[in-house]
């Protein structure tokens, strides 16, 4: 005991620049800064955790036209909504996968799991598409299916949007479209997660009769006798390349490398 | 409180103060002033790193191995800052979100460090502290004049509230979007710097270098 504290006590009393000064101030910084940050990291973790959960189901909830706080958001969760895993190639359901533990973003990274896509393919710009994904089944007063909630993401200008897509299993209408992740220019490509201009996406018509994505961003305002106006929505101006990128994402997520063998056999088993 | 406390802490709000005078943190003064609140929350956030990083490397000073120092300093810095982040997560998810990673940026913050060096090697915790706090304020204050004409003249609100109606949404004012962009920051701090220095006309540097006269005929 007493020699350690002498060697501490030598250790502080030597000069500054003595290389076993500098070894032992460097250890010391190190351990103390290590210890604050980790404990930190960890005693917050649960609340960030929690944070990011409310976050998301908030995210759902507003994706089709609902608006809760607090406990409501758990307890309409849990009657109403309903998380699957979908099997992107063949559209079916996979009910073997854990879907509480199941993390979308870490698929998408991982070799086993996702696809690389080809240049012409990638028109998304997402170089890697996870092999399954967690969809979200909204059932009515009736426990009927009426709404699903679709992951979408894709390349804007700066960033990576990421989104949900609402469809009425009826007609295939939007039911709502949001963008929670987003880095564009503010007040310009930022307007993407703007409830206003994603508002106008309601009610249009995602594919066309042959199940082709159709819906697309125009460049300026929609005419609204244009034939092609319900596959339509007005553009952000100063923001062309923004819009452009929520098109090719649409588009990707809605065709055959997203989710078009899914909606193929949701609508073979609404028929 | 003394005047020299006086001094430390009040000087850097206008006569020293770390944007218009010593032009540092202009990138995070850029990046952050589009809206009030994430303005605030960045202020908050150097005012806890500035004054505790100071007053860390206060206490450490005099056992701070000279060719270390500055990796000494980056240490304590980015561990304040980390932890800064890690609350925002917890506790203001969604400006958070905002910030992005304007609040990891603030370890680059030339004035984190810059006091670190000039100031808190040199003087004991408590001044430290002190000019901490009084140089955070000085950023503040510039970044809240900032936000508050970005916000106002770009979305047309403060903290959100609406107080000019914008035309898309029936009301009158048509926003400048100029002020939305980093430009519209640099115009804004531009003109705070020319009006500092009108009224307080020691700031202006001497020219270091004159324009030589040329005649019509040298050239030709």
């Amino acid at each position: 005991m007493t020699e350690s504290s002498s060697t501490h006590k030598g250790l502080l009393a030597l000069p500054n620049d003595d290389t076993r000064k500098i070894i032992f101030v460097a250890t010391v910084l190190c351990l103390v800064c290590s210890i604050l940050v980790s404990t930190s990291a960890i005693l917050l973790r649960p609340l960030q955790e929690n944070n990011a959960q409310n976050a998301r189901q908030l995210e759902i909830l507003k994706v089709v036209g609902l608006q809760f706080s607090g406990e409501e958001v758990d307890s309409y969760f849990s009657q109403h909504i309903q998380s699957k895993i979908v099997d992107l190639d063949s559209g079916e359901y996979r009910e073997d996968i854990d879907e509480a533990t199941f993390d979308e973003r870490k698929a998408a990274r991982e070799q086993s799991t996702s696809i690389e896509l080809q240049t012409n393919q990638d028109i998304a710009r997402i170089k890697r598409r996870a092999n399954f994904v967690r969809v979200y089944l909204i059932a009515d007063s009736q426990g009927e299916v009426e709404k699903i909630v679709l992951p979408i993401h894709g390349y804007g200008l700066w960033s990576t949007l990421y989104g949900f897509l609402a469809l009425n299993t009826d007609d295939g209408t939007i039911a709502g479209l949001t963008f929670y992740e987003q880095a564009e220019t503010a007040g310009l490509g930022a307007e993407v997660s703007n409830p206003k201009w994603l508002a106008q996406f309601i009610g249009k018509q995602a594919l066309d009769i042959q199940g082709m994505p159709r819906i697309s961003v125009n460049k300026g305002p929609v005419n609204p006798n244009d034939i092609e106006a319900n596959y339509l929505v007005d553009g952000i101006s100063g923001a062309t390349l923004t819009s452009n990128g929520v098109t090719n994402l649409m588009h990707f997520w809605l065709g055959e490398l997203g989710f078009g063998p899914y909606l193929v056999k949701l609508r073979e088993n609404n028929n | 409180m003394t005047t020299k406390t006086q001094t430390i802490l009040l000087d850097p709000l206008i006569d020293k103060n770390p944007i218009t005078f010593q032009i540092l943190g202009i990138c995070s003064a850029l990046a952050v002033t589009t809206k009030l609140a994430p303005a605030l929350i960045m202020a908050l956030a150097v005012t806890f790193v500035l004054s505790v990083s100071n007053v860390s490397i206060s206490i450490i000073r005099n056992h701070i191995p000279n060719s270390i120092r500055i990796i000494v300093q980056m240490t304590i810095i980015a561990s304040l800052v980390i932890i800064v982040d890690q609350f925002l997560k917890a506790y203001a998810f969604e400006l958070s979100k905002q910030l992005t990673v304007f609040i990891g940026l603030i370890i680059t913050n030339c004035i984190v460090m810059g006091r670190a060096e000039a100031f808190a090697m040199h003087n004991p915790p408590v001044a430290s502290f002190v000019d901490g706090i009084g140089h955070a304020m000085g950023y503040s204050l510039i970044l809240i004049i900032v936000a508050v004409v970005r916000e106002l003249l770009g979305s047309g609100t403060l903290l959100d509230y609406t107080i000019l109606p914008l035309v898309k949404d029936g009301g009158w004012y048509e926003p400048n979007g100029l002020m939305l962009l980093a430009p519209g920051a640099f115009f804004i701090i531009g003109l705070l710097i020319w009006a500092i220095r009108t009224w307080k006309p020691e700031q202006v540097e001497k020219t270091e270098y004159q324009i030589p006269k040329q005649n019509r005929s040298e050239v030709m």
